[in-house]
């Protein structure tokens, strides 16, 4: 066997052996690199992926578009009776970016399940990267691409008395890749649990909705009886959603009388949670839920 | 089959053999009582094998045989419940990441991005194995032209043919230019044709590319190709060699011939050369060795004329009978009906 009648035909051929080959050295190389390199590969691939799918961008507008136009429109009436018309979809536009950032990075999460029977994750299970760096690698893209989707309703703020003010489109941004960086980590907690394809199912049906609807998303949380209260405060969707809701409050003018019903902040027995500390929870979730998943995910089988 | 040449191809990896290097350094793969339970059932029960660089070592065994299991632990994919396996040198649980860099493995089923163009599929695996960007250029074309998809390269993999597919997974799995590459069921599910081109592709890649090829099958005629196979049964290897010693050591080739006068010809055969024949549908039938050698004896001593003559030698169907007592489709069938009933196997079958 010959080099020359070994190799193709193609222009490497010509090259001298071995000045392609990969030196040792560098297969052996830094660890850290080799974690940053695989993090970066499942981003990038996530990124790609939302970008080219676009049916379900589209598909994932169709639910967010529903509740705030039909829902927020149905139910405004209810709160015409007062002295101030206020909109309720302005109210309710908070809850939306919290619903599509909780949906898109969940789905975005659990699609491990079969990425790592059938797909592509497979193939990177079996790379020379550790999988804290592929899980890491997973959130950051999840957060990222759940952010983009919920960036996508911002777009509409205007038609629900939102304005379209700098400061107030950066803190929505953030505080919902906040949020998405949590759900997507949680997500792929359950995801390495998980076994079976069919199980997502009762994630959407015993956790994300439950979650959805207890996080005040849709209505407020003050006045309510004392079961829906203390369930609405076990929610960490709610400290997701009430700093959004806070900002919007903050940029729009909503009268005293109202702003006792609508309370955007949380109450704890009376005590108004303070901004910082509800950011800080879904930090300090978010956190505990990616070194979680990173010791589920790195079990041998 | 001869040793192979000392590594003289571009893109090998080059080995330094000042570094702390493998353990063992005459042996691609070598496994010891390998075994893996899941709970109860126990898939792969105490094999051992040496594979030997650059040999081309196929995996026989009907579905569900382990197969696939076995794969897994080389691969570092599954941990081992007892035993041990050295790929490349390391050891597959305590030195995983070291057998990582220099294995290539393509799985049973696709794991490639639909919604990537082929060439991001490459360009990913070329990240995630830290090939430096010169390189990955010229190797990316050069594998893709070896599997004949480089004029392919910016189409969206959901696009592609089964057939198309698996040879770009043969060539992400080169890609990294690993010493080992492992190969599950590489065929299984394509037509004939596209099943005879992934052939192509594998025998031209042992010319090209230093290089061990570790695969399975479940095809008997696919088996023929590799340099020595395991054949594999229930978790255990029944027996290991090349395809030839293998249908040798089960003996003797089976000729069949017609004549005018067949009981003549019964009686004529048992009392010239002691040979117990049978006689059905017209053809007499029995078992020689050397079969090829004894025809022209035959036509020179028998005095009765001989219209045809047939001789066919054992294939690995009859190994396989031999050594497991049924044929592999009979095994296939028990099998098909033991993972019926398992959910986990439905759901991997299910595509
Ligand atoms: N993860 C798993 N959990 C439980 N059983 C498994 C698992 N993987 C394989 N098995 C079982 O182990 C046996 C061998 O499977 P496998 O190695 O896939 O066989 P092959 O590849 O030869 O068809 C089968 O009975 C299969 O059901
Ligand atoms: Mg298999």
């Amino acid at each position: 066997m010959s080099t020359a009648a070994g190799t193709p035909a193609t222009p490497a051929a010509t090259t001298p052996a071995g000045q392609l080959s990969i030196p040792e050295s560098r297969i052996t190389g830094g660890r850290l690199r080799d974690d940053f390199r695989g993090m970066n590969v499942v981003w990038r691939r996530e990124l790609i992926r939302f970008a080219r799918n676009r049916v379900r961008i589209i598909t994932a507008l169709v639910q967010p578009v529903l509740f705030l136009f039909v829902l927020g429109t149905g139910l405004s009436p209810v709160l015409k009776g007062g002295p101030h018309g206020f909109d309720f979809k302005t109210f309710l536009f908070p809850g939306i970016l919290g619903m599509t950032v909780l949906f898109t990075a969940m789905f975005s999460a659990i699609s491990i399940v079969w990425d790592r029977e059938f797909g592509f994750m497979r193939e990177m299970l079996v790379a020379p990267v550790r999988r804290s760096a592929l899980v890491v690698g997973k959130c950051a893209g999840g957060a990222t691409v759940a952010t983009l989707q919920g960036a996508i309703i911002i777009v509409l703020a205007g038609l629900v008395g939102v304005p379209y003010s700098p400061t107030l489109i950066l803190t929505l941004l953030g505080e919902m890749a906040l949020t998405a960086f949590g759900v997507t980590a949680l997500g792929v907690l359950i995801a390495a649990r998980m076994s079976q394809v069919e199980s997502f199912q009762f994630v959407m049906q015993l956790l994300v909705l439950p979650m959805f609807f207890l996080s005040g998303a849709v209505f407020p949380l003050a006045d309510l009886p004392q079961w829906l209260a203390v369930l609405t405060r076990l929610d960490p969707l709610s400290y997701a959603i009430a700093p959004m809701r806070t900002a919007v409050f903050e940029h729009i003018q909503v009268a005293p009388s109202l702003l006792k019903t609508l309370e955007p902040a949380i109450t704890w027995d009376g005590w108004r949670v303070p901004l910082g500390l509800e950011l800080g929870l879904i930090a300090a979730a978010g956190i505990g839920l990616l070194v979680a998943a990173v010791a589920q995910f790195s079990r041998p089988e | 089959m001869g040793s192979p040449p000392p590594s003289t191809v571009s893109f090998s990896v080059t080995s330094n053999p000042q570094m702390a290097g493998p353990r063992t350094d005459n042996s691609a793969i070598e496994v010891i009582d390998l075994y893996k339970r899941y709970g109860d059932l126990a898939a792969v029960q105490g094999i051992s094998l040496i594979v030997a660089p650059g040999e081309t070592f196929g995996f026989l065994g009907p579905n569900g045989a382990g197969k696939s299991t076995t794969i897994k632990m080389l691969c570092t994919l599954v941990v081992p419940t007892s035993g041990t396996a050295h790929v490349a040198g390391y050891d597959v649980v305590t030195e995983r990441n070291e057998v990582r860099r220099r294995i290539g493995l393509v799985f049973q089923d696709t794991t490639l991005d639909d919604y990537l163009t082929a060439e991001e599929n490459l360009r990913f695996h070329a990240d995630l194995y830290g090939v430096p960007r010169v390189a990955v250029k010229i190797r990316l074309q050069q594998v893709m032209e070896m599997v004949g998809l480089w004029d392919r390269r910016k189409s969206e993999v959901k696009t592609f043919s089964g057939g198309m597919k698996r040879r770009l997974e043969i060539g992400r799995g080169l890609l990294h230019a690993p010493r080992v590459l492992f190969l599950d069921e590489p065929t299984v599910g394509l037509d004939p044709q596209t099943r005879s081109h992934i052939w192509n592709y594998i025998h031209g890649l042992r010319k090209r590319e230093d290089i061990t090829i570790f695969l399975t099958t479940h095809y008997m005629d696919e088996a023929e190709n590799c340099d020595r196979i395991a054949i594999i049964d229930n978790g255990q290897i029944v027996a290991v060699d090349t395809p030839e010693a293998l249908k040798a050591s089960i003996g003797k080739d089976r000729v069949e011939i017609q004549t005018d006068n067949n009981i003549d010809a019964i009686a004529a055969l048992k009392d010239r050369f002691g040979l117990d024949a049978t006689e059905s549908e017209g053809a007499i039938t029995f078992h020689v060795n050397g079969g090829e050698q004894f025809v022209p004896l035959l036509f020179s001593e028998f005095l009765i004329p001989i219209r045809s003559v047939r001789v066919a030698r054992p294939t690995l169907d009859d190994v396989f009978m031999n050594y497991t007592g049924r044929t592999i489709r009979d095994a296939e069938a028990s099998a098909g009906e033991r993972m019926s009933t398992n959910p986990w196997m439905r759901a991997r079958n299910r595509r």
